[in-house]
């Protein structure tokens, strides 16, 4: 089958209020081949009655009757797409700063973050909150596309100079590796070909199309190997022989899990080794990160869920490893809020961090960012909605953490208002490294 | 009145078998990143809601659904009930292939149908053959006030339509059924908010991510049977409005109108009178693949006779509460 080897990239994309991302997704979309005819006919009708003589392609990523009216993306759009190369998913986010969480929402699970700016307009401020936004959520990849080229006559000085001036922020910001292309949306300069028509624009320009990039970009996540396998449910029925072991129901966040292999279980720390490893396809003596499996044990331990399953101590020692979790009540984070009430440090929020809900306060809001400057300034004691900020949480039982950094399916928790469920904030945990 | 469908053990019309395969392909790393998604959610979703549903329909996501959930808790019994809101507007295959895979894997079905909102005065119809879809919403938030479900898991896929789009995998509904597109609960990394206060309830979309390609892939590698009717056979059609309209006693010829025997399939099932098939000659899974990936419509608008009215219908319809 033709698309057994290929593998899925996840991006997202952002920019300001007409920088031209909706016209940019068309393209892609429209230049690659992905636009349905029904889709393009809905299109082509909406873009008559707006008087438009050609297609708007922008019009294909409106969603919402809102968001029609209005003009712009309020909430995250997802759409596929694929090439002979690879399969797509797009977080289409919205880069109007009261909808950030939104778009921090679509970035998470983002493995190429692509960050808009207009050539004739250069870095504004929400620029800067979106590459503040990839920082935060560790997006391994990060691309401006310089969009409206041709505004600019395809300027390669206009190009160049919004380059150095992202450079800057990518360095204030920590991002690990960006990429700045240049592009024209409207006419397709530089996104799926490097030429409209025959005419090259961007002559100058040695880097790949925006297409070629996603297509060969190498985006995998450098992620701990250490075991973490959270238990999400017990089973109700018995494995074994004798129908005496209960089955723990999981997924393997990172790490592999073997039978035979000795585990911890936290928080009680007991130890127990692997007895099977069960899917509906057949048991197995090896599973990896990733995959949901069904985890038995040698001996019965009073285990339920929240419960975590890791490297067992003697077996890292033995590896020359030190990868056990590290078990604190408090926690220093990295968080952006998003809920609608600013942040109250008198009240409790719920914690939820793999499959463990417990109670938090926050004990000090210790900076946020001026997403101005981008440089930390006095937290004061609140976080207002889209602000980001480093808190330090009191937690009412110890959790099992690695930084965010390190550990990407184990780093990060969200905080949920217990009076009106809201998912309020979205954090990534810091530690001190152990390594160096 | 309804009640949960009696099934007994028959041979079952209506069941095709899926020919042409003798070797089980290879599950692409895509296919089981998608089922490894789907599986932690529906676990996830288990566990932190009191009292969750299926719903269950008989089209192909939905049976996708049923084999995702087979995968997060065999060899249990499922930890909730399959549900099918029954608009009795039905392709009778469809029906058959429900009540078949229930009493198959031994699953709890509850049905509840237009016919008894109908009959209790709480859906009225202007003319008794209208499209039913837009009234299920009454009868399935009926249901979910009935056995106090708080969390209902759907086949949905983002990449059926706009406004399904823009919906998150924990989808909030207020205790009327609505969705506030404009106020959604943001959604990170793996981590969902299922809480909900007494009386609203949870969407749950597991294979949101899956294109209409994932599921033909996953149904060949799994080997899963689908009700007859998605593979291509000759069926009595009338043309109008530029889409194939299947002639049946809810959908017959009209005056001044000529039916035509076509070769067809079709690639959604719902109410007989708002769903048509396409022209196809794809006889098996592997030729629905082959079709699926050269298709130049979108799998609503080749299908659906009602969505077509606005751009904006079908969000309207999940605002109010609709699937
Ligand atoms: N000149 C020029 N205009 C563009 C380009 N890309 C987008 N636009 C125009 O910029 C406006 C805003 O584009 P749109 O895609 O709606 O922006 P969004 O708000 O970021 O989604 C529209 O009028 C587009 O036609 C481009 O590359 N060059």
């Amino acid at each position: 089958m033709q698309t057994e080897t290929i593998s899925t990239l996840r991006f997202s994309t952002a920019g300001s209020v007409d920088d031209g991302k909706s016209t940019l997704i068309g393209r892609l979309l429209f230049d690659s081949k992905s636009i349905f005819e029904d889709q393009l006919l809905s299109i082509g009708n909406a873009s008559t009655k707006r008087g438009h003589a050609k297609i708007d392609l922008s019009l294909l990523t409106d969603g919402l009757t809102a968001e029609r009216e209005q003009g712009i993306t309020i909430d995250v759009a997802y759409r596929y797409f694929a090439t002979d190369k690879r399969r797509f998913i797009i977080a289409d986010t919205p880069g109007h700063e009261q909808f950030t969480r939104n778009m921090v929402t679509g970035t998470s699970t983002a493995q190429v973050a692509i960050v808009l700016a207009d050539a004739s307009k250069g870095i504004l401020s929400q620029t800067r909150r979106h590459a503040a936004v990839a920082a935060l959520l560790g997006t391994p990849k990060v691309v401006l596309a310089i969009n409206k080229m041709d505004l600019v006559g395809f300027d390669q000085t206009v190009f160049e100079k919004i380059k150095a001036d992202f450079e800057v922020i990518a360095k204030d910001l920590g991002l690990a590796s960006v990429t700045v292309l240049p592009i024209s949306a409207l006419n397709g300069d530089n996104v799926v070909s490097k030429t409209v028509e025959d005419v090259n624009n961007l002559a100058w320009f040695q880097g790949p199309t925006l297409l070629e990039y996603l297509e060969t970009v190498d985006a995998s996540r450098v992620n701990s190997t250490a075991l973490r396998f959270p238990v999400q449910l017990v089973s109700r029925v018995k494995f074994g022989a004798n129908k005496e072991h209960r089955g723990y129901l999981g997924q393997i966040e990172s790490g592999t899990v073997r039978v035979g292999e000795t585990i911890t279980v936290l928080p009680s720390n007991e130890q127990a080794q692997i007895l099977e490893i069960i899917t509906v396809d057949g048991n197995r003596d090896v599973a990896y990160a990733g995959e949901a499996v069904t985890l038995t044990l040698n001996r019965q331990l009073d285990i339920s869920r929240g419960d975590l399953f890791v490297n067992a101590a003697t077996e890292n020692a033995a590896a020359g490893l030190d990868d056990a979790p590290q078990s604190n009540s408090t926690i220093t984070a990295n968080v952006c809020w998003l809920g609608n009430q600013p942040l109250d440090m008198n009240r409790r929020y719920l914690l939820k961090h793999l499959t463990r809900s417990i109670r938090a306060v926050v004990q000090a809001v210790e900076s946020k960012i001026d997403i101005e400057t981008l440089r930390p300034i006095d937290g004061g004691t609140s976080l207002k909605a889209n602000e980001i900020g480093r808190l330090k949480l009191n937690c009412a039982q110890p959790l099992f953490l690695d930084a965010y950094a390190d550990n990407y399916a184990t780093g990060c928790f969200i905080l949920i208002d217990e009076t009106t469920n809201a998912t309020v904030a979205a954090g990534t945990i810091l530690l001190e490294h152990k390594h160096d | 009145m309804s009640t949960s469908a009696v099934l007994e053990k028959k041979p079952i019309e209506g069941v095709e078998r899926v020919e042409g395969i003798t070797t089980k392909p290879l599950k692409s790393p895509h296919l089981r990143a998608l089922e490894a998604e789907a599986i932690h959610i529906m676990r996830e979703t288990i566990a932190e809601s009191r009292n969750p549903a299926l719903l269950f329909s008989g089209g192909k996501d939905s049976i996708v659904m049923l084999r995702l959930a087979e995968k997060a808790f065999r060899p249990d019994s499922f930890p909730f009930p399959l549900l099918h809101i029954d608009t009795e507007h039905n392709f009778p295959e469809v029906i058959t292939f429900r009540d078949f895979r229930a009493q198959q894997l031994g699953e709890r079905l509850i049905v509840r149908s237009l016919e008894d909102s109908i009959a209790k005065g709480r859906i009225v119809l202007r003319t008794p053959d209208e499209v039913r879809n837009v009234h299920q919403t009454i009868t399935l938030l009926d249901a979910i006030k009935e056995f106090e479900f708080d969390a209902l898991f759907g086949g949905a896929r983002r990449d059926e339509e706009k406004s399904r789009a823009k919906e998150r995998i924990v989808s909030h509904r207020d205790s009327w059924g609505q969705w506030d597109p404009k106020n959604q609960r943001p959604e990170l990394w793996n981590l969902y908010n299922l809480r909900v206060n007494p009386g609203e309830h949870v969407r749950v979309f597991p294979i949101s991510n899956w294109t209409e390609l994932d599921i033909w892939q996953y149904i060949d590698v799994e080997q899963i049977a689908v009700p007859k009717i998605y593979f291509a056979h000759d069926r009595e059609v009338v043309i109008r409005k530029g889409a194939l309209v299947p002639v049946s006693v809810l959908t017959p010829v009209r005056a001044g109108e000529q039916s035509v025997i076509k070769r067809v399939r079709f690639r959604t099932v719902g109410d007989v009178t708002c769903t048509a098939p396409v022209e196809s000659d794809a006889a098996t899974v592997q030729e629905i693949i082959e079709e699926t990936m050269l298709a130049r419509l979108t799998e609503r608008g080749a299908t659906r006779l009602d969505d077509q009215t606005s751009d904006a219908a079908m969000e309207q319809r999940k605002k109010e509460g609709y699937f």
